[in-house]
C-alpha cells in the first residue's frame, strides 16, 4: 500500500514530525479569524515558496493533490458569485486553499512510520481507558494489511458475477464480501491468541503482526 | 479482546477498500462512493462501541497520511478541508446506528438495519457534516444543507443495502454479529 508521503526527499523530511504539527496548527489557528480576502491571499504566498524550495516536481505534485479541492472550490465561489458576495467567497477560498496546502505539505514529507510513532505516543494516555499498549498499532498494520486484500477479492466477486450473469454487478455482493471480512477476522483473532494474545508484555513485533495465511479461493 | 480488535481493524479495512473501488460519478461530477455504505455496515454488524473504535482507528490512519478515502485522498488535508465534519462524523454515524441494532427487539433485521443506518449514517452523519460546511464554509446551516441534498437519494439506497447486508450475514454468520450478541 502506497502511503500519500513524497518519496523524493526535500530538506523538510528531516524535520521532526511533532514540530512539523505544531506549524500546522499554529498557521491554521492564526488563519482561522481572518477575513480579509487580499490578507488571505498573501498567506498563500509562504506555503507557495515552501513547497517551490523543495523542487519544481514536488510542487508538480503537491498541485496535482489539490485538484480534488479545486472542484469544490469552485462550486463554492460560483454559489457566492451567484448570491453576490464575490469578497466573501474569495476569502474562504484562498483560506481552504492556504491550509489545506500547508496540511498536505505535512503530510508529503513525512514518514508514514514517523506519523504513527506521533500516534502512538498520543495514544499512550489511553492506556488507562483499558486499551492494551500494542493493540493500536497492531490494528493499524492488520488495516494496511488487509485493505487491498479486501479490494481485490472485491474485484474477484466482481468478475466472478459478471462470468456467470448478464445482469449488472448487484450491491449483493457486499455480503459475501463482508462474510468474508468477518472470517478473516475470526481466523486473526484465533492466530494471535495462538501466539499469546495482545495482552502479553513482550513479543517482537514482526511476529505478532505476521498475518495468518489467506485462502484464496 | 483479540477477537475485537480483529473485527475493529477488519472492518476499517472493509471500509476503506469500498472507498478505493471504482465509484460512479453523478452527472456533474459528484462522486458517489461505497464507503458511506461501509460506515453504515460498520455500525450494523460491529454494533454501537465498537463500530465507533473501528471508525475512529480509520480516520487515524487517513491522518497519518494513507490514502484510503474515496478517491485516494487522505492525509492532514482532510482536516482543513470543508468536508471535515462528515470525516469526523464517521465514529459517531456508526455509534448511532449500531446503537439502534443493538436496542432493535426481535424482529426483521432487514428493517432494521436500514432504519438503524438511515438515522445514523444519514441524519447524525449529514447533522455534523453539514455543521463543519457551515463552519468552514460561513454559511448558514440551510445553505449548507441546501449544497448536500443531492447525495442523499443515493444514501438511502445505501442504507437500504446496509440493512440487505446485516439479514444476510444474521443468516451464514449468526455468531459474527457483535451488534446483535
Amino acid at each position: 500500500m502506497l502511503s500519500l508521503t513524497v518519496e523524493q526527499r526535500s530538506w523538510m523530511h528531516g524535520w521532526p514530525v511533532s514540530a512539523k504539527l505544531v506549524i500546522l496548527c499554529l498557521f491554521t489557528l492564526v488563519l482561522w479569524p481572518l477575513n480579509d480576502w487580499r490578507l488571505l491571499l498573501a498567506t498563500n504566498l509562504p506555503v507557495v515558496v515552501l513547497y517551490l524550495s523543495a523542487g519544481r516536481s514536488f510542487a508538480k505534485a503537491g498541485a496535482q493533490r489539490l485538484k480534488p479541492l479545486l472542484y469544490l472550490i469552485a462550486i463554492i465561489f460560483a454559489y457566492q458569485l451567484v448570491t453576490g458576495r464575490v469578497e466573501e467567497g474569495l476569502a474562504i477560498c484562498f483560506k481552504l486553499v492556504a491550509t489545506v496546502s500547508l496540511a498536505n505539505l505535512v503530510t508529503m514529507t513525512s514518514r508514514l512510520d514517523d506519523m504513527m510513532a506521533v500516534i502512538e505516543t498520543l495514544a499512550k494516555p489511553f492506556r488507562f481507558l483499558g486499551l492494551p499498549p500494542r493493540a493500536l498499532g497492531f490494528a493499524m498494520g492488520l488495516v494496511i494489511r488487509f485493505t487491498p486484500l479486501f479490494l481485490q477479492r472485491g474485484s474477484q466477486l466482481n468478475q466472478a458475477w459478471r462470468a456467470r450473469s448478464p445482469k449488472r454487478t448487484s450491491p449483493r455482493l457486499l455480503v459475501p464480501l463482508a462474510l468474508s471480512a468477518i472470517d478473516d477476522a475470526d481466523r486473526v483473532a484465533e492466530a494471535l491468541r495462538a501466539r499469546g494474545g495482545l495482552q502479553q508484555e513482550k513479543t517482537t513485533k514482526s511476529q505478532s503482526e505476521s498475518a495468518p495465511e489467506m485462502r484464496t479461493e | 479482546m483479540e477477537r475485537q480488535v480483529a473485527f475493529i481493524a477488519l472492518f476499517a479495512a472493509l471500509v476503506a477498500a469500498l472507498g478505493l473501488m471504482p465509484q460512479f460519478m453523478l452527472p456533474f461530477g459528484v462522486p458517489v462512493s461505497a464507503q458511506s455504505l461501509g460506515v453504515m455496515m460498520a455500525g450494523v454488524v460491529l454494533g454501537s462501541r465498537r463500530g465507533a473504535l473501528s471508525m475512529i482507528l480509520f480516520i487515524v490512519l487517513v491522518l497519518a497520511g494513507l490514502p484510503l478515502l474515496a478517491g485516494g485522498r487522505g492525509g492532514l488535508g482532510v482536516l482543513a478541508g470543508p468536508t471535515v465534519g462528515f470525516f469526523l462524523g464517521w465514529p459517531f454515524a456508526a455509534f448511532a446506528t449500531g446503537l439502534i441494532v443493538e436496542k432493535w427487539g426481535k424482529g426483521n433485521l432487514l428493517i432494521a438495519g436500514t432504519f438503524a443506518s438511515i438515522v445514523g449514517g444519514i441524519f447524525v452523519l449529514y447533522l455534523l457534516g453539514v455543521l463543519g460546511m457551515s463552519i468552514r464554509l460561513n454559511k448558514s446551516f440551510m445553505e449548507a444543507t441546501s449544497m448536500v441534498l443531492v447525495f442523499i437519494p443515493g444514501d438511502v439506497i445505501k442504507a437500504f443495502v446496509a440493512g440487505f447486508v446485516l439479514q444476510g450475514i444474521a443468516k451464514a454468520r449468526p455468531s459474527a454479529l457483535l451488534s446483535r450478541s
